[in-house]
């Protein structure tokens, strides 16, 4: 098991150091490194000071090595788009996102986890077939779309919710919360929702999909011709069976989830990383970009890895691993 | 008893205690996208309390649908279309879900052909064993645990208490395929249908599990329905015999004279089959063609095609199944000369 | 050979299950068609849209912002208003469901083409080439296939100069969304490939000295290829989707040639003052557009799926 755990953090840290190469390519190979650490403003002297910092005559491995560790130190340089730290800007915009895929993610996992598990359980019933055929709509509608619509028939139409920004926040400490004014909760319904639409239907299949499978196995099969009640067989055997699978591509989808707060931030207009990330692609603004990159892999590294460690917590047989002396012949 | 109609109750006289299993004409259809296939045609046998009755046939013949229908688990969409199954006397095919499921595992266990996928990876042994006797008796769980612990040590895995708190991976394969017998017996039924349960297993290891079926069934009183293809086994622990093609029975018999003097010709031809080790030159028989698949069995005798003595009589009429002896053949080479007719 | 094998093929096909399965659900002939429907009128939009929306000459600006034709203020020749710049959307729908098609298909193409050409070559060689090519195939999954064509995007804006941003966005986005979507198709092909390796005919062919680009074509091409499909009808809807996003974020297609995303990003602006039209007629046809692939491509992957047989 320990073998397992630590197999995975080399993982983890090679895809880092990949995506730091990455990075690390945008910044010093697209547009002008000096200019992405200091900005437009900086004058002559400081210019030749850090091109000499930066080693740019220095061999690549050393200018990559350096890089790194300013990566690490959080030193992304200064944007090019409005002149200001980077990793000030990655500071301030991180509570407003994580935030919203919080709230949607929790809205997502309670709506799509019981429908699907209900659709699986009663495969041919009218509902579930009814649910079936909206989660085809539901994957069929684009994210921004779903907020267009939403903005149209709550806020346009109904008036019932703010179609722009954050609303009210409240500082504590590092973090700004939206969740403890009642203009900073009114304001995260309709953008969660939307984020949350496109999720809660893939869970919802995903369930219903996996939920199907286990209930043709034949340890399900064995269950029920030992005469176990229904409710045994669905609720302690099938759903957890059911669930284990489902928690690792849930996790993978709180990937996906940031990526799609891109669209839904531009949507709303809500002030968090997607759609700093999104103005510094129109931009070409590299540093932010190049920023945005590193810290997205590097979330979506950590929950992977997270994930793989509630794997091990929850199936049994990975936690005893390949280990012979369990087995008695 | 009348011994000459042709859904023949068992001959053999002084069988005072009604039989366990008394299945009449079953009929089980698959309705499909195009046709109704007829997988399981009119069979009937019965089992009587305490023996174990072999049904036996090739891969398709229709034995575990058979068995599946009798535990009442049949697969979407192929469901029961005619004749009756009782158990113990009482009607059990037309029963409700929920008077099925109370049935299963109290009444009637059933085994499994892998016992690698017939455990759920997730939980202990030990759990599995506890909540199928907790749903059929009424017992405490420091109670059900004590005897899900008693029960692996009778079946030959110990220390039973300790490892009960494992989990079936932990186990190797011939271990789970005596647990899932454990599991299947620990309520106490009075039917156990075993489909298969030693094809997936090392030879080795099947005589083991053989064995311990064998042993636990005769000390409980237990009538067994072993449904296999597999003829070492049968001979092995079976009291009477049934043989299946394509979906119908046409032989039934005590062990011994079955397999040593097989009337009907397919089951002839299938003892014949079987590779003996004596010293014996030449090739390994085989029986020419093959078993029809289903929606292509011929009219009259499904046989017919393959026989090497059919008659005219074989590809019109399909034959019923009549007492010789101790035995139920459904063979007209057997009937003698018709009542009336032309043969 | 060759040949007898796909006439027999193409029999069983039309004799098939499959067939009669679509014959038998009137929701996925229903999607076949309306998608048929779809794909000919977005193929001969210049010729059947009733007015030639992007020929600057054709359009009057007066009759800019006008409603759909039943409603108040709305003209016959309108029948679904017009946009801030006197557009018919009608028009514009179907020219630009002639764009998302094209992207869409474009991209799936090349995507199946990569895709499926990796998956063969890490199946087939085995060894490094498949440990370093599932590797990349492993990370990349854990990017969403909007983040990494936004990257490939951003990416390829910065090294082309501006002056060819326009010309080139179409190839720049058929590329994006092709990059973010090959794992899917190598994943498959890959397990496939490794199946058929090991079986007998194979190692017969290889005895024989057949080459293996040979083999690889003509034995398991064609038993990969009902899966492929299954993931190239879902690919498309998703490639047309991902298209309509970047193009309403702005990182799409170049304006003079816009898609249904572009026009929804176009009327975007006017939602709020109530001139609805501009964007949800558009989008309702990029989600009918959507919603018959997923309807016949999830029938697909029920159809062909053995265990459901």
């Amino acid at each position: 098991m320990l073998a397992f755990v630590l197999r995975r953090l080399f993982q983890a840290a090679l895809v880092m150091l990949a995506v730091g190469f990455i990075a690390f390519g945008l910044f010093t190979y697209v547009g002008d490194p000096v200019n992405n650490l200091l900005g437009q403003d900086a004058t002559a002297e400081q210019r030749r000071q850090v091109a000499a910092d930066l080693g740019l005559d220095r061999p690549f491995p050393m200018q990559y090595a350096r890089f790194l560790s300013r990566a690490v130190r959080g030193e992304f340089g200064v944007s090019y788009r409005l002149g200001v730290p980077v990793a000030d800007l990655l500071a301030e915009r991180l509570p407003a996102t994580l935030e919203l895929s919080c709230s949607a993610m929790a809205l997502a996992l309670l709506a799509g986890v019981p429908l699907g598990v209900y659709a699986g359980l009663h495969r041919r019933g009218r509902l579930a077939r009814f649910l079936m055929a909206g989660s085809l709509l539901g994957i069929s509608l684009p994210t921004f779309l779903i907020g267009i619509l939403l903005i149209f028939l709550f806020s346009v139409r109904l008036g019932w919710f703010p179609s722009f920004g954050r609303g009210e926040v409240v500082r504590l400490g590092f973090w700004s919360t939206g969740l403890l004014t009642q203009s900073g909760l009114r304001s995260l319904v309709l953008p969660a929702v939307t984020l949350a639409l496109f999720q809660t239907t893939l869970i919802g299949r995903l369930v219903r999909a996996q939920m199907l499978e286990v209930l043709r196995t034949d340890y399900i099969r064995f269950a029920r011709a030992r005469g176990l009640p229904d409710r045994v067989v669905h609720f302690r055997h099938a759903l957890r069976n059911t669930l284990v699978p489902v928690v690792t591509v849930v996790g993978l989808q709180l990937g996906g989830i940031v990526a799609f707060a891109i669209i839904t931030e531009t949507v709303f207009q809500w002030p968090g990383l997607g759609l700093l990330f999104l103005q510094a692609v129109q931009f070409v603004d590299v540093p932010v970009m190049s920023a945005y990159l590193v810290l997205v892999a590097l979330l979506f590294v950590s929950i992977n890895l997270a994930v793989d460690l509630l794997y091990l917590a929850v199936d049994p047989r990975l936690r005893a691993g390949a280990s012979l002396a369990d087995r008695v012949a | 008893m009348p011994s000459t109609q042709s859904s023949a109750e068992s001959p053999a006289p002084g069988r005072a205690a009604p039989p366990v299993l008394d299945i009449r004409d079953l009929r089980v259809e698959i309705p499909t996208r195009r046709r109704i296939l007829v997988a399981v045609d009119g069979v009937s046998l019965q089992v009587a309390p305490g023996e174990v009755l072999g049904l036996v046939g090739e891969s398709g013949a229709g034995k575990s649908l058979t068995g599946s229908a009798v535990i009442g688990l049949l697969e979407p969409p192929g469901r029961i279309a005619a004749g009756e199954i009782r158990l113990e006397g009482r009607r059990i095919d037309g029963l409700s879900h929920a008077e099925m499921r109370r049935l299963r595992g109290r009444r009637i266990g059933a085994v499994f052909q892998d016992p690698l996928t017939s455990l759920n990876p997730l939980f202990t042994v030990g759990d599995q064993l506890a909540e199928t006797m907790r749903a059929h008796l009424e017992l405490s769980p420091g109670e059900a645990w004590r005897r899900a612990a008693a029960w692996l040590d009778e079946v030959g895995i110990h220390p039973g208490a300790v490892r009960a708190h494992h989990h079936p991976h932990q186990f190797s394969g011939g271990m789970r395929q005596r647990i899932v017998l454990a599991l299947a017996l620990c309520a106490e039924p009075r039917l156990l249908v075993a489909d298969e349960p030693t094809t997936a297993l090392d030879v080795s290891l099947q005589a083991q599990v053989v064995a311990l079926l064998r042993r636990l069934c005769r000390e409980r009183g237990v009538a067994v329905l072993l449904i296999t293809h597999d003829m070492g086994v049968v001979a092995e622990i079976c009291d009477r015999v049934a043989v299946m093609y394509a979906g119908r029975i046409v032989e039934t018999g005590p062990t011994a004279q079955v397999l040593r003097t097989p009337l009907h010709p397919y089951a002839r031809e299938l003892l014949a089959c079987v590779p003996s080790l004596a010293p014996q030159p030449g090739r390994l028989r085989q029986i020419d063609g093959a078993m029809p698949r289903l929606g292509e069995v011929p009219a009259g005798c499904a046989f017919h095609p393959r026989c090497p003595d059919a008659m005219e009589r074989c590809r019109r009429e399909r034959p019923e199944a009549r007492p010789e002896g101790e035995r139920l053949v459904a063979c007209w080479l057997l009937a003698g000369p018709p009542q009336g007719g032309t043969p | 050979m060759g040949d007898h094998r796909w006439r027999r093929a193409a029999a069983r096909a039309w004799d098939s299950d499959l067939l009669h399965d679509l014959r038998r659900s009137p929701a996925v002939m229903t999607a076949a068609a309306l998608g048929a429907a779809f794909v000919a009128a977005a193929i001969l939009a210049p010729w059947a849209a009733p007015h030639q929306v992007f020929d600057p000459g054709s359009v009057n600006l007066l009759d800019a912002a006008t409603p759909p034709a039943w409603a108040e203020g709305g003209q016959a020749r309108y029948p679904l208003g017009t946009d801030s710049q006197g557009r018919d959307v009608l028009s514009a729908i179907l020219f630009g469901s002639r764009v998302s098609l094209a992207v869409g298909l474009s991209a799936t193409a090349l995507a199946m083409v990569l895709g499926v050409a990796l998956g063969l070559a890490a199946g087939w060689a085995g060894g490094r080439l498949d440990a370093f090519l599932m590797r990349c195939a492993d990370v990349q999954l854990s990017f969403p296939a909007i983040l990494v064509a936004l990257l490939v995007d951003g990416l390829a804006k910065s090294f082309l100069p501006r002056r060819v941003h326009d010309e080139a966005a179409f190839y720049v986005v058929v590329t994006a969304i092709a990059l973010a979507n090959w794992v899917g198709y190598a994943r498959t092909v890959r397990a496939s490939t490794l199946v058929e390796r090991d079986k007998e005919y194979v190692q017969a062919a290889r005895v024989l000295g057949r080459r293996p680009a040979a083999i690889v074509l003509q034995h398991i091409l064609p038993n990969v290829l009902g899966p492929v499909l299954v993931i190239a009808t879902l690919g498309l809807a998703g490639a047309i989707l991902t298209e309509a996003t970047l193009s309403f974020l702005g990182v799409g297609v170049s304006p003079t040639r816009p898609s249904l995303g572009t026009l929804i990003r176009n009327g975007n602006d006017f939602l709020l003052s109530g001139e609805w039209w501009m964007t949800i007629f558009p989008g309702a046809a990029l989600v009918l557009l959507v919603l018959c692939i997923n309807v016949l491509g999830d029938w697909l992957r029920d159809a062909l799926d053995p265990k459901l047989r």
